[in-house]
């Protein structure tokens, strides 16, 4: 069967209590992700933007089942991967791993850097020692690390490599799938642009299908296909890479991309600085959420919520008044 | 030519560690003119913290020294002063930020009563003025509703407001000097350049120079009049921003700019890379502390140290190439310079 998405989110929702008192009485809720719907193609990169607690990480962990939804379906190859008996639910876990953006917090620190890469393989597959070590000397050569230094322990690495470390891990059941959550964003840029390239490697290589979540909007263009933009437990806008950076439709989008300082002196450009904070998502603003700090919002925007509607080839926005 | 308000001169910082004392920056100088920002990037561990720190003699706390060179402020060297002396230039003449604003505030003040506080120490204020000016420094770094704000505590607002709060400290005593390090690299983009015009329009306003250390060009490129390049404790490479965006000379600048993931440059194709990793302060390469990573190290690079001298008007360069073979070098490194990085990358 030919389908078009490999990953496929339908109407998410992941609310987080908010409790108080003695009697941890629930007395609202964190609209974290409201309602996103999205799909991402086999071998593609989707990139994920916006800016810090918009539900970027959220939607990344409900895409991979490790937190579950408040509501809404996430398909796997066209498997809802929350109706699997327990052997299809192994095997997904092996189809679909995360990197992590802080590569020291996520690594045990007193694991060595052999235990770290083989535990999936140890978990998943119950291979001998000896396949284990056998693998590990391979993945390690795979992302450009010494494979004689796997008896050592994290921290004897750089960031750079504890990165490598991280994704050494991730393919180590050859997975379809991976979810790197500003798995790059800690590192300087020249070590970035290693690992970037590293990433992309394994990719064409392995076939993978990345969901890319990064604040740094530059690493997002340069290695995703398609880009969704989320604000405020939304997704307000999505659309090829060279189509979003070239026209955004939507106005946040617009002001987002026009706050990247760009490494060209010569063309300080004008741009769309925007007032005030992100409200909260406990206690989103009525209609579009962008709204009060939206600077082309009319009076239907406070009224009406924008659904994400198809507005021409592979492109959604979510706004009455889309940027043309 | 005007004169400038800070002259760091063949600054050399150490530590005190297990291994012995080792030296963190090495004979490091830069200028700031009046009015001036000057940018201080390079990549995390090359000693751009560890010089602000010196300058404002806080490294004194921090297990750390000054070996040799100056500090000249208004004609004073503030290496030499005592540090009841720089208690008093400190937060009054010069002000520094940090990245993390929490770092900065005391929580269990409201942010007037920690703006008030210093002006009452260093400008002698009474209670009264001084709250009122804490209001009207609320106002200028762009906080709404600052009478109410004003009475609030550190965790009742978000990092960006946080961080104008630091802002709104820092300048007020009108220092002369800010020194800003890497104050909004822990902010989304959108509250950066936020914070980027506040600094702009401040500077313009009240006169001050700036040194702001950034690891990110592009915050250089926004800011900067003149930048400064920090590689493994020592500066490389020190010119006007024009100068180092359209003829860098050192291959450390040259490969920092070709390693952005560029708005130029081919989508999704391989990016240029800086072979390795910065080298340790404990364990740093003899000659050029670069020539590791260098793909145009030749013998000489490996046994003696280059020093920073002006090449041109405007640019000074440390590196070997420049001296003996610049012509040659420079018109390679045009011809190459993507082109020649794809086959560096290859080569490795
Ligand atoms: N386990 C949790 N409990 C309560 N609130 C949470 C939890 N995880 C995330 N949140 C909240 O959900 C929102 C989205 O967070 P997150 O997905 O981490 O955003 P991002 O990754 O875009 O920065 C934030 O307001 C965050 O505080
Ligand atoms: N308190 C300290 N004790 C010992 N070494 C230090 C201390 N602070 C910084 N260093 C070392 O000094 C070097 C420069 O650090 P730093 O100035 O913080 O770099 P940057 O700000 O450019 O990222 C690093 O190698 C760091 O490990
Ligand atoms: S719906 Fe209205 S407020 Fe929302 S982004 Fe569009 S124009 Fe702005
Ligand atoms: S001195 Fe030599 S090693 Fe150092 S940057 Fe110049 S060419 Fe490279
Ligand atoms: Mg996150
Ligand atoms: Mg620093």
């Amino acid at each position: 069967m030919n389908r078009e998405y490999l990953i496929e989110a339908n109407h998410i929702k992941k609310y987080f209590p908010i409790k108080a008192g003695l009697l941890s009485r629930v007395i609202g809720h964190v609209k974290a992700v409201d309602d996103v719907s999205f799909g991402i193609r086999p071998g593609e990169t989707f990139g994920l933007v916006g800016e810090s607690g918009c539900g970027k990480s959220t939607l990344g962990r409900v895409v991979l089942n490790l937190q579950r939804a408040t509501s809404g379906e996430v398909l796997f190859d066209g498997t809802n991967i929350h109706q699997v008996n327990r052997q299809e639910n192994l095997k997904l876990r092996r189809d679909m791993q995360i990197i992590f953006q802080d590569p020291f917090g996520s690594l045990n620190p007193r694991f060595l850097v052999s235990d770290i890469i083989g535990e999936p393989l140890r978990v998943h597959l119950r291979a001998s020692a000896k396949e284990i070590d056998e693998r590990v000397v391979e993945l390690m050569s795979l992302v450009g690390l010494d494979p004689s230094r796997r008896n050592r322990y994290p921290h004897e690495f750089s960031g750079g490599q504890r990165q490598r470390i991280g994704i050494a891990r991730s393919i180590a059941l050859s997975p379809r799938f991976i979810v790197a959550d500003e798995a790059v964003s800690a590192l300087d840029v020249s070590v970035q642009s290693q690992v970037l390239n590293l990433m992309m490697k394994l990719q064409k290589e392995m076939g993978l299908t990345y969901l890319f979540i990064a604040h740094g909007l530059n690493v997002v263009r340069h290695i995703s296909d398609r880009v969704g933009v989320m604000y405020l437990g939304k997704m307000v806008e999505i659309a090829r890479t060279d189509d979003l950076f070239a026209q955004p439709l939507h106005p946040y989008t617009a002001a987002l991309l026009s706050a990247i300082p760009k490494p060209t002196p010569h063309r300080r450009q004008e741009r769309i600085v925007l007032q005030g904070d992100v409200p909260s998502p406990a206690n989103p603003p009525s209609g579009c959420r962008f709204h009060p700090r939206c600077p082309m919002a009319q009076e239907r925007c406070s009224k009406e919520i924008p659904e994400l509607i198809e507005v021409g080839q592979d492109r959604q926005v979510a706004c009455h008044f889309p940027l043309a | 030519m005007e004169r400038n308000i800070l002259e760091i001169k063949n600054l050399t910082t150490c530590f005190f560690t297990d291994d012995g004392t080792v030296k963190a920056t090495d004979r490091v100088s830069i200028s700031v003119g009046k009015g001036q920002t000057v940018c201080l990037v390079g990549e995390s561990g090359s000693g751009k913290s560890v010089t602000s720190l010196a300058v404002m003699r806080l490294i004194d706390y921090a297990g750390g020294f000054i070996q040799s060179g100056n500090v000249m402020f208004h004609g004073q060297d503030l290496a030499a002063k005592d540090l009841d002396e720089m208690m008093h230039i400190r937060g009054n003449k010069i002000a520094m930020i940090f990245q993390d604003p929490m770092s900065a505030l005391n929580p269990v003040f409201t942010v007037g009563d920690q703006i008030a506080e210093s002006l009452m120490l260093h400008q002698n204020m009474s209670q009264q003025d001084a709250f009122k000016k804490a209001i009207e420094m609320l106002r200028l770094v762009g906080i709404p509703a600052p009478e109410v704000r004003v009475k609030q505590y550190p965790h009742e607002m978000s990092g960006g407001m946080c961080q104008r709060v630091v802002i709104a400290m820092a300048l007020a005593c009108n220092p002369e000097m800010l020194i800003a390090d890497e104050p909004t690299t822990a902010l989304d983009v959108t509250v950066q350049a936020q914070i980027l015009d506040l600094l702009r329009r401040l500077q313009k306003e009240l006169g001050m120079s700036i040194l702001l250390i950034t690891h990110d060009m592009g915050v250089a490129a926004e800011m900067a009049d003149r930048i400064a390049v920090m590689y493994a404790g020592t500066i490389v490479e020190e010119g006007t921003v024009e100068r180092i965006f359209d003829e860098p000379r050192h291959p450390y600048t040259i490969g920092l700019l070709q390693s952005i993931p560029g708005f130029e440059g081919e989508r999704g194709g391989e990016l240029y890379t800086i072979q390795g990793t910065i080298p340790s302060i404990t364990q740093l390469p003899t000659g050029c502390r670069f020539h590791p990573r260098c793909p145009h190290a030749i013998d000489k690079c490996r046994k003696e140290e280059p020093i920073l001298r002006e090449v041109v008007t405007g640019q000074q360069v440390a590196c070997w190439l420049n001296e003996d073979v610049s012509n040659h070098f420079r018109n390679n490194q045009r011809a190459n310079s993507i082109a020649g990085s794809k086959a560096e990358v290859n080569r490795q």
